[in-house]
This record gives structure tokens, sequence and C-alpha cells, in this order.
């Protein structure tokens, strides 16, 4: 071989000169492996110095191709692509072994690591001398963009692209937008009220010249790739025609159907057939439930089209479907709650006044059920005391294990809203409390001023049979206060479950839909928990909200702007590099047999009807390499990972086995494969 | 098996000799336990509060305590806790040890269970009479003439069986018994 | 349908009524109920406080005789400490390995062995409800107990530990009340229908166990109960035997009839009294046997709409 391959092992500090032998390694690369005319150990290859030693040597020594024996690739593959790029080097004529954590972290003996490390630089070294120049491509962006979700993460993303002046279309499953943050009545720690944050920005949605608003839509189905995006979406029929609708609420008015709101009145109140979620509803046009209409049922009433001032009501209105491209996908589709249910000796649905937390949201907002008045069942009495357990369904094996973020914060804040209402005693009963962010530990200090009390222990049960004076006639929370040590029975009126976030019930379908990942319990996965949290592993697809993980409005809002500013960056550039690490079918050899459509996990294969040969979308392919392997008639090549440079690097890392202790490069494999 | 993960032997030896018990590092002193225990407001030391000491190495403390021999085997404790910590199993593990140090030499609750054994090593099946007999009787007689009306009621609805049943293969159980206190606790 | 069949050791004694009405209706229901040959103790909650290798052992007797008794692949065991003792021991054999040969080094030494996960076990309210199936058991009843308050207990062994395998709720269980329901009685649903009866702390500190044992009388009683029913002779024994002592201690006047699921299947069935061993409990079950048959007073039907007033707030579903 004519290469001249230069090796630079890193320390990396410590972290792998403390198990490896690196200034040996180096020393025995140059001595042993064919091609090596250079080879140096330094403390960090990843500085500025390190980087300026190969961009020198390139320069100086005419090298042809670059070894880097370091860390993972997933950390400074780029960096150190690009140094060689700066010298003049194609990128891809570098490759890196993983010496940290395939060999230090992972080898406690010290001379089996050294073994494993001249194994993995000798396999780069042999494999690099076969690989090629590759250009990456580049395609454009299209500069529009969807969000799925109008929650407040998805509004808030919506809000920053369209001001900056790019299209987006925004697609909420519900009627109208807002989401949870519409439930709720006010929010900690400033006891803002909801509305009267949320609403101002859902008029600004739904006046907003570039935002294209789809309500009561969904997405059907997605593909393409970063960039280029094709959306069908499902536009599902209001029975109302939007253009004559003038959002009177007559049809409202005459409705005689009621029934129990389960969405957005969290069952505690009642709607009719034909509705709006809530008077402040964006967009402003009612919306008729078939399931409980009477007309949808037998065909009979249709009040709400004799009142119609406008003649809106159309019973003959049917789906749309609408296709869509955009550049950038953010999904802020948002959380469910815990199914109380789960836990029976909380008595949800046996004990009349046990009451979850959204429930009582709407008990306090002033547009909920009762006016804001906090009382019990009956609708009528005002609790005396009110007893909010902590932890519903989160921290706990049987349930969901994580902590929900949000719920001490919450109960907090009720406790204020019913002292505020009621001046009932209030009982928390917690593990911790959690009250981490801005402005959190004051107001848990406001809380103890105002005299709420605070039980440590764990709910056991809530009971409504007495056993004690002053039992009689209450609900009955035992728990053990840990703080003394003592099982205590506390009689209330009325008891608030927190119940825990959970990822929303079709989450895995959403996140299969998009080609995205989502973890066991259903959030979607982030590219990094520190570093990209509003990216995904699909480019072009970010999250942002309570989709990505329980989190408060704050953080939920910065996510949203995060997403919209990965998003706009995209535009703004106006292309996006694909990596040119793809698969490529040689027509010649393709006999359409297909066995590799199916078989590609990004859907990048598809069937060229006239030339009856299967075609692979170079955006779309990861070069992850399975239609490569799996091809009966070998007609498919990876790019960067093609047969001679995996059996170079098999020859490589045998170094020991192949030609004894020494490492003369073996000759290339005979046999002739297509590159 | 904790291997090294403590240097609390006590703590070591409870996780030991319960099946499943290194989930006991995770408790979260939650109270659960404390909170569901029918028989939690007469003990000595809550559960959650036993487990607090364990980890604090109050061995003597903690075997010395009645909150083992006050357990009722409800099981609601294991079920309903957050960490899925074999809380009954532990206190099973916790009787074991005390009787082992002989902690609770001359007090009721072991001397019950052994009265039982007692019995069930002689015939193979459990004979009341003659436990409720010697229990009682070496266990605050005078006290038991309450359970006076109880006795008379059981004796003339004909629940209570006069004499012992032995099985055949008395011999076997017998073997499998010897053989098994010979094994350690798992 | 073929079961091993384990009494324990009270079904000889102090539970004997159980065992005859088990045996009464087994042949109606289609059970073939096979005792195990020369069965031992399970051990109850004493063996396992004295040394734990040497309880597991005992009960690993009867699991391997049973498991080598021709055939026999399910055991049930009407006694719900029996139940407990012989499932969790199958189960902690098949869980944990070091458990698994403990046991079966101490049972080589008796020419036996046990290979965890021959055997189903069961309970016998379970082989009841889910084998013959409460429609089954429904189209027998000829005497519907119509008439009868009967609040149903499970006690605590029976529905917990889960170890993993829920039969029934262990918090809120429902097999034994669908079961009253379907021979004709008024269910009475009461708040303490899964708690403790105190075990055999009647034994070892009596304060506690009666208080336990009066808060289970008192709570049937304030739901109306006519009777209770049990499935496990220790919860009977607690809350019959000592029902006098209990009020006695704290100057109650309960008066509540404890029986069998089985012996109050076999009233439905049409079977007498006598050969269901009724007349042998202690607070006697004669004032209970003459209401069946009585007039039930139908509940005020609930008006279809709300009235306008109706301030009250919807129910969640269930």
């Amino acid at each position: 071989m004519t290469e001249k391959v230069g090796v630079y092992i890193c320390h990396c500090g410590s972290n792998i000169a403390g198990q490896v032998d690196v200034e040996g390694l180096a020393k025995w690369a140059k001595e042993n492996l064919d091609g090596v005319v250079v080879a140096r150990d330094y403390k960090f290859m990843c500085s500025s110095l390190g980087q300026e030693l190969i961009e020198d040597d390139i320069k100086n020594e005419g090298l042809t191709r670059v070894v880097v024996g370091a860390c993972s690739p997933h950390l400074h593959e780029k960096t150190f692509r690009r140094a060689c790029a700066n010298a003049g080097l194609n990128p891809y004529l570098c490759q890196m072994a993983s010496l940290r954590e395939q060999v230090s972290w992972v080898t406690e003996d010290k001379e089996l690591a050294n073994t494993k490390a001249k194994a993995l630089i000798s396999g780069a070294v042999h494999r690099v001398q076969f690989q090629k120049e590759l250009e990456a491509k580049e395609v454009p962006v299209n500069p529009n963009t969807l969000v799925v979700g109008a929650g407040i993460a998805g509004i808030q993303a919506s809000l920053e692209l369209a001001d900056a002046g790019y299209q987006v279309y925004l697609v909420e499953r519900e009627p109208s937008i807002g989401g949870h943050m519409a439930q709720f009545d006010k929010t900690f720690p400033t006891l803002d009220c909801a509305a009267c944050i949320l609403t101002p920005r859902m008029s600004d949605v739904g006046a907003h010249p570039n935002i294209n608003l789809l309500s009561y839509s969904e997405v059907e189905e997605v593909s393409g790739y970063v960039g280029n995006f094709d959306v069908r979406l499902r536009k599902r029929a209001r029975y109302i025609n939007e253009d004559d609708c003038t959002g009177c609420g007559i049809c409202i008015d005459k409705c005689p159907k009621k029934v129990i709101d389960d969405v957005f009145e969290a069952g505690l109140g009642y709607r009719k057939a034909v509705y709006r979620p809530f008077p402040q509803a964006v967009p402003k046009f009612p919306v008729i439930d078939t399931e409980s209409c009477i007309y949808f049922e037998r065909g009979t009433c249709k009040a709400c089209e004799k009142f119609c001032p406008t003649g809106a009501i159309d019973f003959e209105q049917e789906d749309t479907l609408l296709d869509l491209n955009v550049g950038n996908i953010i999904l802020a589709t948002g959380f469910d709650l815990f199914d109380v249910r789960r836990i029976p000796q909380y008595g949800y649905g046996r004990l009349a006044n046990v009451f979850t937390n959204l429930e009582f949201e709407r008990l306090c907002n002033a547009a909920g059920p009762t006016e804001g008045k906090v009382v019990m069942r009956d609708g009528v009495t005002q609790p005396k005391s009110v007893a909010i357990i902590h932890c519903v369904g989160s921290r706990d094996v049987h349930y969901n294990e994580y902590c929900s973020a949000v719920c001490c914060m919450a109960a907090l804040k009720f406790g204020h809203l019913v002292k505020e209402k009621t001046g009932a005693e209030v009982y928390s009963f917690y593990i911790d409390l959690r009250t981490n962010q801005k402005g959190y530990e004051e107001f848990y200090n406001r809380l103890l001023e105002e005299g709420m009390h605070f039980i440590r222990g764990r709910v056991a049960e809530v009971t409504d049979a007495a056993r004690m004076p002053g039992e009689e006639g209450k609900l009955i929370v035992q728990a053990e206060d840990t703080l003394l040590g003592k099982q205590r029975r506390i009689p209330v009126d009325m008891v608030i479950l927190m119940a825990g976030l959970e990822s929303r019930a079709d989450a895995h379908d959403v996140a299969l839909k998009f080609g995205i990942s989502c973890s066991m319990a259903g959030w979607f996965t982030e590219r990094h928990p520190k570093l990209a949290p509003v990216a995904t592993m699909t480019d072009g697809i970010f999250i942002a909200g309570t989709c990505q993980g329980p989190k408060d409005i704050p953080a939920t809002v910065a996510q949203g702007a995060a997403a919209s500013a990965r998003v706009q960056s995209m535009i703004t550039r106006g292309t996006v590099e694909i990596e040119p690490i793809v698969a490529t079918i040689h027509e010649e050899n393709c006999s359409g047999c297909r066995i590799c459509n199916d078989l590609c996990p990004f859907n990048a294969i598809d069937f060229d009807e006239e030339k009856k040969v299967s075609v692979i979308n170079q955006a779309l392919c990861k070069g992850c390499g399975t239609c490569v392997a799996a091809c009966p008639a070998q007609a498919i090549s990876g790019a960067h990972f093609n047969n001679d440079q995996i059996f170079a690097e098999i020859e490589g890392l045998l170094y020991d086995a192949v030609s004894g202790n020494g490492a003369k490069a073996a000759e290339p494999a005979k046999e002739s494969v297509p590159a | 098996m904790t291997e090294g993960q403590t240097k609390n032997d006590f703590l070591s030896e409870v996780i030991a000799k319960t099946a499943g018990g290194e989930t006991l590092l995770t408790c979260l002193q939650c109270g659960t336990c404390g909170g569901s225990c029918p028989s939690g407001p007469d003990m000595d030391y809550t559960p959650r509060k036993l487990f607090a000491m364990i980890q604090a190495d109050m061995k003597e403390e903690v075997l010395q305590s009645n909150t083992p021999w006050y357990c009722v085997s409800c099981y609601y404790c294991m079920t309903r806790c957050p960490k899925d910590i074999p809380i009954t199993d532990i206190m099973y593990t916790l009787k074991n040890m005390a009787v082992e140090a002989k902690y609770y030499d001359s007090s009721d609750a072991p001397d019950f269970s052994e009265s039982f054994i007692g019995y069930v090593e002689k015939y193979g099946r459990s004979f009341e009479l003659g436990l409720a007999t010697r229990y009682h009787l070496t266990h605050k007689p005078l006290s038991k003439f309450s359970y006076g009306p109880f006795a008379l009621g059981m004796l003339m609805k004909n629940r209570v069986s006069l004499t012992p049943e032995r099985i055949e293969n008395i011999d076997q159980l017998r073997a499998i018994l010897n053989k098994a206190k010979s094994l350690e606790v798992v | 349908m073929r079961y091993g069949y384990y009494p324990g050791c009270s079904l000889g004694s102090t539970a004997a009524p159980y065992d005859q009405s088990t045996k009464a209706i087994a042949k109606p229901l289609g059970l073939e109920l096979e005792e195990i040959h020369d069965w031992n103790c399970c051990g109850a909650t004493e063996y396992f406080s004295i040394q734990k290798t040497a309880a597991y052992a005992l009960v690993a007797r009867n699991l391997a005789l049973a498991a080598n008794q021709g055939g026999i692949t399910q055991l049930t065991a009407p006694c719900s400490a029996c139940y407990l003792n012989l499932r969790k021991t199958d189960n902690y054999m098949g869980k944990y390995p070091e458990i698994n040969a403990h046991t079966n080094e101490a049972l080589a030494a008796g020419g036996l062995s046990y290979k965890p996960g021959s055997l189903k076990v069961r309970h016998l309210l379970d082989v009841v409800v889910n084998d013959v199936g409460l429609d089954a058991i429904k189209e027998k009843v000829t005497s519907p107990l119509k008439g009868l308050r009967l609040a149903p207990y499970y006690g605590c062994l029976l529905v917990r530990p889960t170890l993993g395998e829920e039969v029934d709720d262990p918090e809120y269980p429902t097999h034994l009340d669908e079961l009253l329901d379907v021979v004709g009685a008024t269910v009475v649903d009461f708040p303490l229908k899964a708690h403790c009866c105190g075990g055999h702390m009647t034994q070892i500190s009596a304060d506690t166990a009666y208080e336990l044992i009066r808060r289970i009388l008192q709570n049937a009683d304030e739901y109306k109960a006519d009777a209770i029913v049990t499935v496990c002779p220790m919860c009977q024994l607690n809350l019959d035997a000592y029902q006098s002592q209990v009020n006695g201690h704290f100057g109650t006047s309960f008066n509540l009839p404890i029986l069998y699921f089985t012996q109050i299947i076999g009233l439905a069935f049409g079977m007498k009294p006598k050969e269901l061993g009724i007349g042998k409990e202690i607070v006697s079950a004669s004032p209970l046997l003459s209401k069946i048959g009585a007039e039930v007073e139908e509940p005020e039907a609930r008006p279809a709409r709300r009235r306008r007033d109706d301030k009250s707030l919807p129910m969640p579903k269930i």
C-alpha cells in the first residue's frame, strides 16, 4: 500500500493513559504497522493543539490517512474529521479507534487492555487504507414547519417561528388549542391565573398570519427526511361550516342533549352534544360530538340546525385529508394523568369526596363546574378539612418509578387555594418535598406561614370506616407520621390525590409514526439528556414539553422556544448536510427480489416498477448495512463499510493471530466484490 | 447478596437471610408499611423505623423489640411498598435471628411458635388442645380464666380434637426437617 | 375436574364444618378432590418464625407428595394460610435458586424431591369461582338465599401477597362478592372486607387481636350484614369463637354468625344445614337460616333525569 498513515494516541488525561501504555502503543504502531509514517501520543487530542498536530502532519508529512485512538466517535469523530478537512484531507479518510469506551474504561487487567488497544489500532490502520473519499450531500430545507400539539409548548414554538417570518402548520387533536394548561386555575409559584397568561398567546396564534391552525385534526402519515417531510393530516368533520359560523353559540344553548365532559372538565362537569371545550376556545367554532348527538343516534332533533342564524350546521360534512410538505417537525403532544383507579385503597370512585388533582383544578377554576367554589361532591358544602396525598402513582415500582416533578408544587398551590377559598385545615402527606426551582422554596415557606400542616408519611389508605371518636362521617387518611414514628389517622372532609404524569396513551404509536424513539414509559427520547434535550436521533424532528418527560410550565416554555430555535437555525442555513455513509444498489446486479425493501428500518428503499429494480433514497438511508448484508445477489454496497474495508479491519484486529507478534498488513481479499 | 456493599454486618446478615432482601437498601423511609400495619400502634417501633434502625446497625435494639413478633403476616406492607421490599419476609428473618440470639427466651411469642412446631415435629400435624394447654399453662395461667367460655364452647361444639393425629411417615418428615436445620437460612 | 386436596390441620378439628361442607358440595360442582396421602402440617405462620429453611422443607414435603400422586397437577387448599404456604414455597423455589437448592437437599434426606412449577396451587374459592364458573353454579341453585344480607370476608392470605400472579385484587377483591350474588343473597360490600382478623395474635397479644376482630365485626354490623362469610379457618375461628371475648372486652353485643362460603353454596343448593356442618358455629346461625326466603325491600328506584336544582358533581366511573 502506498498510503501514508498518521497515528495519534490520546492520553485523555489519565482516562486512557491510566490503563494503556500510550507512548508504547504509538511506538509499536510506528514500528509494526505497515503504512504508518508518523505515530504520536498526546495528552488531549481533541484540544486545539491536538488537532493542530494532525493538521501540521498532513501538511508537512503529506499524510494521506489519519487514525486517532481516543474516545468514542460519538464525541469527537466530527472534531477529527474537521481537522483533516481544514488541512485539505477528505474527512472520510480519517478513522477513530475507541481506546477509552472500548478499552480503558471496560478492561480491568492492564495487560489485556494493552493487547486490545493494539488490536483496535491495528484494525483501524488496516481499514483506513481502504477508505475512500466521500462527499457529503446537501439537501434543501423547506422553510415550513409542522408543530404537533397546541398546548403551551406547541404554542410557544409556533409563535416564535411565525414571528421570525416562517410558515407554521399547527395541528391539534382537540377542538381547541390550549392543552392542559387551559384547565388549570392558578399556576405556581406566582399564582398567576393560567387562563390569563395563556389566552393572549392563544389569540395570537389564532390571529397570526403565519400560523395555519388545524384544530380537531390529527397526523395520519409521515414520510420523508430532514428538510423534506411529507405529512398527511386528517381534518375531522366538525359538522359546522367554518366559513359561515360566527361563533355565536346559539346551537350550544339550544342543544337538548347534555353529557358528562370527560376531557376538559375531567368528568366533573357537563357539556352539550354540540360544544366548545371552554369559553375562550380558539378557534371559536363548536364541534358536534357524534357519539352523543341525538341526530346521529336516531335521526331526530336537529335543534342546532333550526336555530343557527347563518345556517352553518352541516350534518353531511366529511373528514378531509390534507397533504403538506414541511422541512421540520416539532412534537409537543403533552401528557396524560395517571389513572388513580389503579390504587383502590385510596377510595377514588367509591368514596364520594376523593378527587384527583385535575378534578380539583376544575373545581378551583372560575369557569369550572362550580364556578370556582371549592365544595364537596354534593356541589354545595364547603370542606372544613382537606388532605392532599402526594406521589399517587409516582415513585412506585408497581406503577411509575419516576418522580412526576410538578406534584409537590401543585400540592402547595392547592393548599393555598383551599385556605384562601374556604379557610379549611389542609394536611399534606408527602415523602419528600420537591421545591427546587426559582421561587419554589420560598413558596413552601409561604405555605408554612399560612398554617398548612405537613405530615411526612406516604398514605397507606383512605377509608370511611370510622373507628375512633371524631371519625364518623369523615374520610380517614391513615399514614405513619415518620417524623413521630407513629401511625396516625386524620379525619378530613375531602381528599385530593396528586396523580402523577404519564405519557399519552398513544405515545408509542406516535413515536413509531414519526420515526423517533420513546422510553418504555412512553416519554419521547431526546438525543442527549443534557446537551440536546429537544432534538431526537431523527434529524429534523424535535420534541418539546411534557412529551419528553414530566416538567413544569417554565421548563416547557423553554423547551418550546429551544425547539423553535433549532428549527430556525436549519431554515436559515437553508440546506442540511446528509452524511454520505449510505448504501447504493447496483442496478445491473439487482434481480428485483425486493427482500431489502421490507428490511430497511428507515423505509428508505423503494421499488422502481418500470425498471423492476429496487432503489435507495439516499437522503433517508442511514447506512446501517442491513440491506447490504441481506442482498442475496450482493448487489448493494455500503459506502465507508465495503467488504475490503471490513475484511481489512478484521485482519488488523487479529494481528497477533495472523502474523505472529508483528503485524504485517495482510493482502486484501482476492474475491472481486463491488466496491 | 450484597457482597461488600456495606460495612454494616447486621444489615448484610438480614439481607443475606431474606430472599429478595437487597431491595432493603433502596428503602425510601416513606412509611407506607408503618401506615398500613394493623398492629403497628402496638409495636415498639413501626416497621419503617425498624428498617432505619437496621441501616443504623442497631442490632440489639432491633432484635429485642417486639415488632417482628407483633407482625400478623397480613402482607399489606409488602403489597404496598413502593420499592417492593419483602417486608413480611424480613420480619420472619428477624424472628429467626432473635430466637437464635436468644433474645426472647422467656417471652410469649417465640414460645408459642416453638410449642406449635414441637407438636408438628412430634406428630406431623398440629395439635391445638395440646398447644393451648401447654402454652397457656406456662404463660400467665391465671389470666387465662377469661378463655373459659371460649374453651367450653369449642369443646361442646366438638371443634377440638382431644387426641393428636400422627402421620404415617413421621420418620421421613423428621429426616427432612433435621437436614433442613443444618442448612443455612437463605 | 380432578384436584389434589390439602385440607390442612384445622379442617380435622376447629374447622371440621369447612371440610364437611366442602366435601358435600364437591359432587354437585363436579370437583374430584383427592386428599394428598400422608400430608403433614404446613407450619402456618409459626414454623417460618423459628427457622425458615426447615419451614420451606416442611411445606415442600407436601408439594413433593402431591406432585407424585398419580398425575396431579393442580393442588387446592381450602385454608388461606395453607394455600399461601404451599404457593409461596413453590413460587420462591422457582424464583430463588438457593431456596430451591436447600429445600431439595432437605427433601432428599427423606427420599423426595420437588421441581418448582410442577403444581399449580389454588385456593378452593378460586377453583370454585373460576374453574366451575359462576354460571354453572347459578344453574344449580335451587334455594336462592333471598333475604340474606351476607358480608363477604376475604381476610389477608387469600389475596396477599400477589407474588406476581394476581388472582383477585389484593386491596379490593370481588370474587366472593360475585359468588354470593350468584346464589341470590344481598351482598354487603363492606370496606374492611380484606382487612386482617389478627391471625394468631389471639394467643400472643389478646388486646391487639380483639381490636382487629372487633373492627371487622363492627364494620359488617354497621353495614347491616346478617352474617359474615369466610374463606379461612383462622378467620372463622377468630370472628366466631372469640366473638363473646370481644363483646366482653369492649362491652359490645355483636351476634353475627360466621359461615364458610362452602356452607353458603350448600344452602343455596338446597342441602340440609346439618350436612354442611352448620350448628357447630359458636355464634348460632339458626336465626340466619330462618331468614332465607324472606321478603326483600326493593331499593328506591333512582330518578332517570337529574333534577334541575341538583348541584351535585358526577361520580367518576369505576
